[in-house]
């Protein structure tokens, strides 16, 4: 019973304390934005291992998802010969949810997961220790481009899915299944705002806020051995994906009703 | 240092970037010029006015020539009163316009059909001013309204 008690309360402080290194991890990497000169070149670096690699998997599901997408709003539309509507559906559901949701969870999955590895894996191996040593600040030097990199990168990437999404719904939607071309975009900008583009925009920014947090937050406050490296690991995808996916029901609910 | 591969895929990705969203922006969206032109507001008092909503287009036979900025409810003759913002550049409607609400298609959005009235000075016809109201208008039709006026005339017969 007592040890009970004893659990519940180290779990509560555990976790408290948790907040807290994560709130200070966050700070120091938000403070340290990238100079120039020396900062530049290793955001750069971390665009690249963040962002670019992730452009394959981005682009195929974004295509792929607007095609069923579209496959299936057709046949649906099409009983209320209403398959006009074919394009703002598509394209609402794209720049309103699907667009930030699915690339902020495929970007965890692909991306968050490799940066916790890898600051696990520096961390296991002493690298950060030794950047100590030669007075290096590794939040600086370490977690502060992969931040910057990931909150820049994020919301790219969903824009180029809901783009993607939207040629592969006109790819299956016109080319295929027949719908008008005129009608497939009149009637889509006619339907869809500038704001929806806005809100979808501000929805990714803050996915991707929270989904690099998580990932060089496990990464920096991991257990330096291999277990712990991959319980990080796998800790870091399961908890961005739950929030993403929460904060997406609240950000929905403040933003458009 | 940075392996000049890496600034040309970093520069690949941005740029694709910036041309998703400005596809999302002028193709999806389309609001690139029009849209935000400048308005000015004109007045309406209906009876009854459907499922209008705010930001449905104002047409003069189909064409677009302003939106709905407002809908509230005349709380002296609980009777709705919108408020059209009409582009600037249609500006000489003269006082015998009249609005109706019709429907796009038959399941189609609403929308508000002005339609221009003649002009005569003569006879004290000027042309809508700013924030002018407009007298003539005709509800918008009331589906089950409509059965029930049939369903009336014909128990008569």
């Amino acid at each position: 019973m007592l040890d009970k008690i004893q659990w519940l309360g180290r779990t509560a402080i555990n976790v408290i304390a948790g907040l807290g290194r994560a709130a200070f991890v966050l700070g120091s990497a938000i403070s340290h934005i990238p100079n120039v000169r020396k900062g530049l070149p290793l955001f750069i670096q971390q665009v690249y291992s963040v962002g670019v690699l992730s452009l394959i998997i981005i682009m195929v599901s974004g295509t792929f998802i607007g095609m069923v997408l579209a496959l299936q709003g057709y046949t649906v539309l099409v009983d209320y010969g209403a398959e006009g509507s074919l394009g703002p559906m598509v394209a609402l559901s794209l720049l309103r949810e699907l667009g930030p949701v699915v690339t902020a969870l495929l970007f965890a999955g692909r991306a968050g997961s490799a940066l916790t590895a890898e600051i696990g894996l520096m961390k296991a191996t002493e690298q950060l220790s030794s950047l100590e040593m030669m007075a290096v600040d590794p939040l600086r030097r370490v977690i502060a481009p992969r931040f910057w990199a990931g909150f820049f990168s994020m919301p790219i990437l969903a824009a180029i899915f809901s783009m993607l999404g939207i040629i592969g719904a006109h790819l299956v939607g016109v080319e295929w299944l027949g719908v008008d071309q005129g009608t497939f975009w009149s009637v889509m900008q006619s339907d869809v705002d500038m704001l929806d583009i806005i809100k979808g925009g501000i929805k990714s920014l803050v996915f991707a806020f929270v989904v690099t947090w998580i990932a060089v937050y496990k990464g920096y406050n991991c257990i330096p051995t291999s277990e712990g490296i991959s319980r990080a690991t796998t800790s870091s995808v399961v908890q961005a994906s739950l929030l993403v996916l929460g904060l997406d029901f609240i950000l929905t609910a403040l933003m458009f009703t | 240092m940075l392996s000049k591969k890496i600034e040309f895929m970093v520069g690949i990705f941005v740029a694709l970037g910036i041309a998703a969203f400005l596809g999302l922006a002028l193709k999806v969206a389309d609001s690139g010029l029009q849209g935000s032109g400048d308005t000015y507001q004109l007045y309406a008092k209906f009876d009854n006015i459907g499922g209008l909503k705010v930001r449905s287009a104002v047409k003069v036979g189909g064409v677009v020539v302003g939106r709905i900025s407002n809908i509230h409810l005349d709380k002296s003759h609980y009777t709705p009163i919108i408020t059209l913002d009409i582009f600037v550049e249609y500006d000489n409607f003269s006082e015998t316009s009249s609005l109706s609400i019709l429907t796009a298609g038959l399941l189609g959005e609403q929308y508000v059909g002005l339609d221009p009235g003649f002009m005569d000075e003569e006879l004290g016809i000027e042309i809508l001013q700013p924030g002018d109201f407009i007298e003539d208008t005709k509800p918008a039709i009331v589906l089950e309204e409509l059965i029930g006026q049939f369903l009336f005339s014909q128990s008569e017969d």
